[in-house]
């Protein structure tokens, strides 16, 4: 069951600007498990979208790959041609965007786009069309053969991300990336749509590599997370592990933010103070050292290493060297 | 919006709803009915000539009276309209079909491609068109052809630089990023998800620029450029009535009416189209 599907493997990713390079991604390492759900967390800025697109080598034009593979399946996609990228997407590796608005081409219906993607099949239009109606009933669209013929601002929000997910479900992938999903709906609609990927998970048996910014989200529906900061890994774990014994102080204060972990009425919601260091001209030493409330004199000095602490649990933070510094 | 109809439908009812929209309609509708069934309306051969019934005026027998050769002027005006479209259909669609797919290119394409592309689109636009046409007819002569080779040449850049703005706008939406991720490829995206975005402003241009085409293979056919005699022609009914304008204005009427009618009608159409199918505007309302 533990067999390896996606391998970060120490990526590192730059942009080119015209203020010099921007360290978007920096030494990014983890993996993801066959039929895994895996949640990736962090502010905005701090790589994940960069992340995704890195995987599905969807790179803007001035992005450069400096150092490191992403293994799929043992198979490195940044070498891989186009050819074998443009085939790997949307049979192998899948995506549902986060704002269901946009993701659906406004003037085809959504049973003429349902065709399209299929079009690796040698199915005759009929089963096509069948598969389709089958997909959007298992994602819970009522009437889906009658919903075909209809075009994407005749559908909800909710709705429309339903559609999203089960286009990108069609062709059974292995790997199912869901960029903030539920960010663009509202609570409610979110409840359903993570039931309904927990169902589909279960039935479709394909690892899900999910972002969102949302706690709540993640300790739901993950069985591991890694938390990103600044474009690197600062903690990753089990989801039980990261919750309840967090080992990073940027991890403690995302906890302690996140507004359903909130016990008492709190007049003013608590924050992490400061921004997110500048990308293009990064301070030495540890990334949260500056918004940090328990950094060190060593905090300013030297890079704290990705370091295991428990079967599966790492963290980037001097603190757990404690006894080593003392 | 209903769904039980289809989407050309659509269109055709809500032009047919604005006013001046419903009169390009039956304008282009009766032009189109004459040019198609022009040889079993017209009463009498368009070129036949009969000198004894010269220059006459308007008659039971003759409703446009007569030209200088005798040729019925009304049959010549039923059958110059099967020509100005023979002329302008071929010339717009061709000229839509290859704009758009050149655009379409040049924006979805490499940077290289484009500049390259856009290069050649002004290099055309460069020369004006009555003496690129002049220059063409000296070279091959004067034909239904040339002029409709003329008329292409002359308006690819423009759909070709809409079709590019279009694509250009459309390439980073999310909805193309979808179906990039989805593995299709360039001819996928271009031909499916970006064709019928971009065709329904192409086709409001083509329905306005039908009435310049026509206007100008007049224009040619007047200065002796555009179909050889004794093709009818509404440009050439001009040309030979301008000269005897005094001795019987028909001629001119005869030429002119239908030229203006033409314009005003397709013209009417188009805006009327433009106002359907674009979203934005369609929105405002």
């Amino acid at each position: 069951m533990t067999e390896t599907l996606l391998e970060i493997d120490h990526l590192s990713v730059d942009y080119e600007t015209g203020r010099g390079d921007l360290k978007a991604l920096r030494d990014i390492t983890f993996n993801v498990n066959k039929g895994e759900i895996v949640g990736i967390v962090g502010e905005s800025g701090c790589g994940k979208s960069t992340l995704i697109s890195s995987i599905l080598r969807l790179t803007a034009p001035n992005t450069r790959f400096r150092e490191g593979e992403i293994r799929f399946k043992g198979q490195d996609l940044l070498q891989a041609s186009d050819r074998q990228m443009r085939d790997l997407r949307g049979a192998d590796i899948s995506i549902v965007f986060q704002d269901p608005m946009q993701t659906h081409n406004p003037v085809l219906t959504i049973g003429q786009q349902m065709l399209d993607i299929q079009h690796r099949s040698k199915q005759s239009k009929a089963d096509k069309l069948a598969h389709a109606a089958k997909m959007l009933g298992a994602v819970g669209i009522p009437d889906p053969e009658a919903r075909l013929k209809q075009y994407p601002h005749e559908f909800s929000g909710g709705m429309r991300q339903r559609i999203a997910i089960a286009m990108a479900l069609m062709s059974e992938p292995d790997l199912l990336i869901a960029d903030e999903p539920t960010t663009a709906l509202d609570a409610t609609l979110e409840v359903q749509i993570i039931e309904r990927l927990q169902e589909l998970q279960r039935e479709f048996h394909c690892a899900i590599l999910f972002i969102s910014h949302h706690l709540g989200v993640i300790a739901e529906l993950c069985d591991r997370v890694v938390v990103m900061y600044a474009g690197a890994v600062v903690e990753s774990g089990e989801v039980r592990e990261i919750f309840h014994d967090p080992k990073h102080p940027y991890t403690r204060r995302l906890i302690e933010c996140d507004p359903g972990h909130i016990k008492e009425r709190a007049r003013v919601l608590p924050t992490i103070p400061g921004e997110v260091p500048d990308l293009a001209n990064l301070p030495g030493g540890c990334i949260f050292r500056d918004r940090c409330d328990q950094a060190m004199a060593r905090c300013a000095t030297d890079v704290p290493p990705l370091d295991q602490l428990k079967e599966g649990h790492h963290a980037a933070c001097w603190l757990n060297h404690e006894e080593v510094t003392t | 919006m209903e769904k039980s109809r289809s989407e050309l439908g659509q269109i055709i009812v809500g032009v047919a709803r604005d006013p001046l929209g419903l009169m390009g309609l039956i304008i282009v509708g009766v032009i189109v009915f004459c040019a198609i069934f022009a040889y079993w309306i017209v009463p009498y051969d368009p070129i036949a000539m009969d000198i004894k019934s010269r220059l006459q005026g308007p008659s039971a027998a003759h409703l446009l009276g007569t030209d200088q050769l005798g040729r019925d002027t009304f049959s010549r005006v039923i059958a110059g309209g099967q020509v100005a479209l023979k002329v302008a259909l071929p010339a717009v669609f061709g000229a839509m079909a290859i704009g758009l797919t050149l655009g379409m290119i040049a924006g979805y394409g490499p940077k290289w491609l484009d500049n390259l592309l856009m290069l050649f689109f002004d290099t055309i636009r460069s020369f004006p068109t009555v003496m690129f046409a002049l220059a063409v007819v000296a070279l091959i002569g004067p034909s239904l052809q040339t002029v409709v080779f003329v008329v292409m040449a002359t308006s690819i850049p423009t759909y070709g630089r809409v079709a590019r703005t279009q694509t250009l706008t459309l390439r980073n939406s999310e909805f193309i990023l979808a179906e990039r991720s989805m593995g299709a490829s360039m001819t996928r995206i271009l031909g499916v998800h970006m064709l019928p975005n971009i065709i329904g402003v192409l086709a409001v241009l083509a329905a306005m620029d039908i009435p310049t085409v026509i206007a100008l293979e007049a224009g040619l056919s007047f200065l002796g450029l555009g179909v050889k005699p004794p093709t009818p022609s509404w440009g050439a009914l001009l040309k030979d009535g301008y000269s005897l304008i005094r001795q019987t204005p028909w001629l001119v009427v005869g030429g002119g009416l239908p030229i203006i009618l033409a314009t005003l009608g397709f013209t009417f159409l188009g805006e009327s189209l433009r106002d359907v199918v674009d979203p934005k505007l369609r929105k405002q309302r």
